[in-house]
């Protein structure tokens, strides 16, 4: 029994918990990793947020001219796989991180509160899979179970056919620090540090004192060339006050990249920012599935947003819905 | 590396947090002045004591003291003689002084301590003759008055100390100069007025003075009726009446005085003499034997010993050991053996006193003798000098400690400041206890750099304490250490390495440990919920 197969039949089992018929719970199950987006209802001018009104969006697209794509090539892993059809890209390609029957629930004193109820999910290597939802229904919360951030109640994470969710501590550390990035809505940059500091901090996190020392050369023209790529150049220096919105997401893709991961785990990354930027930090993001063949996992409530992933995964009342 | 990136960058912008060990600094340089003054203080002391006492005493419970020191001497030596380098005997009996102050011409009386020393002996068993005025009784003590050539200032205070008036005419000059001038007073009035007596002279002839600092040695000649002493019956020697006594060219014997017994300093820190070596000085004091009778006799002053512990100085009287033995009727009349009251002994070894102290004390029936190392004669003093340094030590360490409770405090501020960064740094895969390590390391940096401050102001303001000193009696107008109070010229310092490494580390120590409860809380926080926070 391969993997695929056990998760049917867990997925058979859960749903029967649920009180659902099996085939039903059989096709949720297919559904959550195959759902074609096309169905996904797709509002051309879907809602954004604008709290980054002070910067003026033209001067945002100054950078996106910044952004050399060739240069892409240089620090690509694997040549880029499939060919424009996301579905047809997506198809046949190995499973790298899933959710089983994961559950979640937060205490309020002595109330407790589901958020996740039972999510599967699968995502392939290099897949752009798009998790939108309600605020409050779990999308977070799925994110940083996937990131090893927290623990689920139950159910498991694996990443690369191995559960990772019940790893020790510091297994997950550097899990979370060699294998995943991650970006978020707030950016979360370091204030105290540089911009090329807070993009080599992963590095120095992975690095002893010594060992970080004798390669830091090495390091900073990686980070350098990671700024540069996000349009960063003319900002090395300048502490995260000093930048934008859309810079401070683009030092924060930039912190994500330093390692190298291969899952790109992405907390509403447009959510803070307006429709121009927000739209040029996707379009990172896309160059960087497409280039480097990067597996992103993004979670976002803008479906204007989610609609330019591969795929869209919808979550409602802690369960993946199907469309 | 992130971990002392971190600590660096919060170091350098959390100014708040340097606020707090400002305290630290503060305690730690405190801490080490008063060591550094406090053991120099000890240091100065104990140094004088060891000047003043033999290593081991082994005294006689009785006034009367113990017969034949030569007997006990060979005892002492069958016990320990390997590990004694020398030992002198001495009698000490309570007396009284009394000597003419200069500008008055006033009898003074002071109560004293008769101390009768060998004057061989006395000066191998302790630093005895460090402290004498004349630099050839400080190679060889002799109880007969020098020529002149006093020591003009305190020698042991250095060249800066200052000079004492008339120190320079002290001697066997100034003794002929105050017997021709008592000749001359004695011849006028007997021109005058012959029949006043000799014994109502002194009175009048004081005010004619023409040195008002100096005493009058003169108008101690004895008269003829105190010239007969008071002795022994069975003393064989007593001195013929026809003797004529001529004070230009004879002396009585020779006594060295404690220098505060006749000096007094005042606030300039200079010595004002009442009397010089020279003078002659009378000295009343209980024979043996019971009940003890009162003895007076005439000595003339041939030196002054300056310990410097003002409560020995001020109280100690030597004189020759057979002088006073006879006088005190301590000799056995028919065998001639004296008596004496304790028997001081130095040792090879000064750190093996106790160990022969109890060897002695085994052997010396403790009702009759008492054996004391310098250590127990003065452990008063001393006990009481460590005990101040201690609680010194103890209230100052409270003040750092203060000063953790202040870094616990500013420590869980910036804890709750930073609780994003750290969920950032745990999403990227900081481990918990790399997120301990930076608050730990924090604290301990804090520590640092407030240990490093208070250890250079610290020792700055003790190699400086003295000028420090004089700036502030210069703005203050009055005296931050007088030195009529503590006899010492400069603030006296001892920078103990150990000491100083004790209270750095210390004050370190509880920098990290005020640090640890935040640091376990930062590495304890969830990082989603640390990321949430807001």
């Amino acid at each position: 029994m391969n993997d695929f197969q056990r998760l049917v039949e867990r997925e058979r089992q859960l749903a029967q918990e649920r009180g659902a018929s099996p085939a039903a719970a059989g096709d949720t199950a297919r559904g959550t990793f195959a759902a074609p987006r096309e169905l996904n209802p797709a509002p051309a001018e879907a809602p954004h947020m604008r709290l980054e009104s002070w910067r003026e969006p033209a001067d945002d697209m100054e950078y996106l001219n910044d952004i050399r794509i060739p240069s892409l090539a240089t620090l690509r892993r694997e040549p880029a796989a499939g060919g424009k059809n996301p579905a047809a890209r997506r198809e046949g390609k190995p499973r790298q991180l899933a959710a089983v029957g994961l559950r979640k629930s937060y205490r309020k004193g002595s109330v407790e509160i589901p958020v996740l109820r039972g999510v599967d999910l699968e995502v392939g290597t290099g897949e752009f899979v798009a998790i939108v939802g309600q605020s409050g229904c779990g999308k977070s919360t799925l994110l940083h179970l996937l990131g090893t951030l927290d623990a689920p109640d139950s159910g498991e994470v694996r990443f690369e056919n191995q559960r990772i969710d019940n790893r020790p501590a510091r297994a997950r550390d550097h899990l979370r620090n060699e294998k995943f990035g991650m970006i978020f809505q707030f950016y979360h940059l370091l204030p105290e540090l540089t911009t090329l500091e807070n993009v080599l901090m992963p590095l120095m996190i992975r690095q002893s004192f010594l060992g970080y020392r004798v390669q830091r050369k090495k390091h900073v023209a990686a980070a350098s060339g990671l700024l540069e790529l996000v349009g960063l150049a003319h900002r090395l220096k300048h502490k995260p006050r000093e930048l934008s919105g859309g810079e401070m997401q683009r030092a924060a893709i930039a912190r994500a990249l330093i390692t190298q991961p291969q899952v790109l785990l992405a907390d509403e990354p447009t959510g803070n920012l307006d429709h121009s930027t927000g739209q040029e930090i996707l379009k990172i993001l896309r160059t960087l599935n497409h280039d480097r063949n990067l597996t992103i996992v993004m979670v976002t409530h803008d479906l204007g947003i989610a609609q330019q992933a591969d795929r869209i995964v919808r979550l409602a009342e802690g369960r993946v819905v199907r469309q | 590396m992130y971990k002392q990136l971190l600590c660096w960058r919060y170091l350098r912008t959390r100014w708040i947090a340097i606020a707090s060990i400002i305290s630290v600094t503060l305690g730690v340089a405190t801490m080490i002045v008063v060591n550094s003054v406090m053991s120099g203080f000890s240091h100065e002391m104990q140094k004088r004591m060891r000047g003043i006492y033999a290593d081991l005493l082994v005294e006689a419970q009785s006034m009367d003291g113990m017969h034949d020191a030569r007997w006990h001497k060979e005892q002492i030596r069958q016990i320990a003689g390997d590990q004694i380098e020398a030992m002198s005997a001495t009698v000490v009996v309570p007396a009284m002084l009394s000597y003419r102050a200069g500008a008055s011409g006033q009898w003074i009386n002071r109560q004293i301590n008769f101390i009768g020393v060998e004057e061989d002996s006395v000066g191998a068993v302790s630093d005895f003759g460090k402290y004498l005025q004349h630099p050839a009784n400080r190679e060889q003590l002799r109880f007969a008055l020098r020529d002149g050539g006093y020591d003009l200032r305190d020698h042991n205070a250095g060249p800066d100390s200052p000079e004492r008036p008339g120190m320079d005419k002290a001697g066997w000059g100034w003794r002929r100069f105050w017997a021709q001038r008592q000749k001359e007073v004695e011849e006028l009035r007997a021109k005058t007025n012959p029949p006043i007596a000799t014994a109502d002279a002194a009175p009048t002839a004081a005010p004619n003075a023409a040195n008002p600092n100096a005493a009058e040695p003169a108008a101690n000649q004895p008269p003829p009726a105190e010239a007969a002493l008071p002795v022994d019956p069975f003393q064989a020697h007593l001195p013929l009446p026809e003797q004529v006594f001529d004070p230009a060219k004879e002396q009585y014997a020779g006594v060295v005085l404690g220098m505060s017994l006749v000096s007094f300093r005042g606030h300039d820190g200079a010595d004002h003499l009442a009397a010089l070596p020279g003078d002659d000085v009378k000295i009343t004091f209980p024979t043996a034997g019971s009940p003890p009778k009162g003895v007076s006799d005439t000595f003339t002053i041939v030196d002054y010993y300056e310990s410097k512990m003002s409560e020995y100085d001020s109280s100690v009287v030597f004189v020759p050991i057979q002088k006073l033995q006879e006088m005190r009727g301590m000799i056995d009349p028919s065998t001639h053996v004296a008596n004496v009251n304790a028997i001081q002994i130095k040792l090879k070894d000064a750190s093996q006193s106790i160990a022969v102290r109890d060897k002695l004390r085994k052997a010396f029936p403790p009702e009759l003798y008492g054996v004391y190392t310098w250590r127990d004669k003065q452990s008063t003093l001393l006990d009481a000098v460590e005990m101040e340094t201690a609680v010194l030590n103890i209230l100052l360490f409270m003040i750092i400690a203060v000063a953790g409770f202040g870094i616990l405090a500013i420590f869980f501020m910036i804890v709750v400041e930073k609780t994003k960064d750290i969920g950032i740094l745990k999403s990227l895969g900081a481990s918990a206890r790399g997120i301990m390590a930076i608050f730990l390391g924090y604290g301990l940096s804090l520590g640092l750099v407030g240990c490093g401050a208070g250890l250079i102001i610290g020792l700055l303001f003790v190699h400086y304490i003295n000028s420090i000193k004089t700036v502030l009696e210069w703005v203050t107008g009055r005296r931050v250490f007088d030195p009529a109070v503590y006899y010492f010229q400069q603030i006296p310092t001892i920078i103990q390495p150990w000491t100083v490494a004790w209270i750095v580390v210390g004050a370190l120590v509880i920098a990290v440990l005020a640090s640890v409860l935040p640091a376990r809380r930062a590495a304890r926080l969830h990082p989603v919920k640390a990321l949430r926070y807001e």
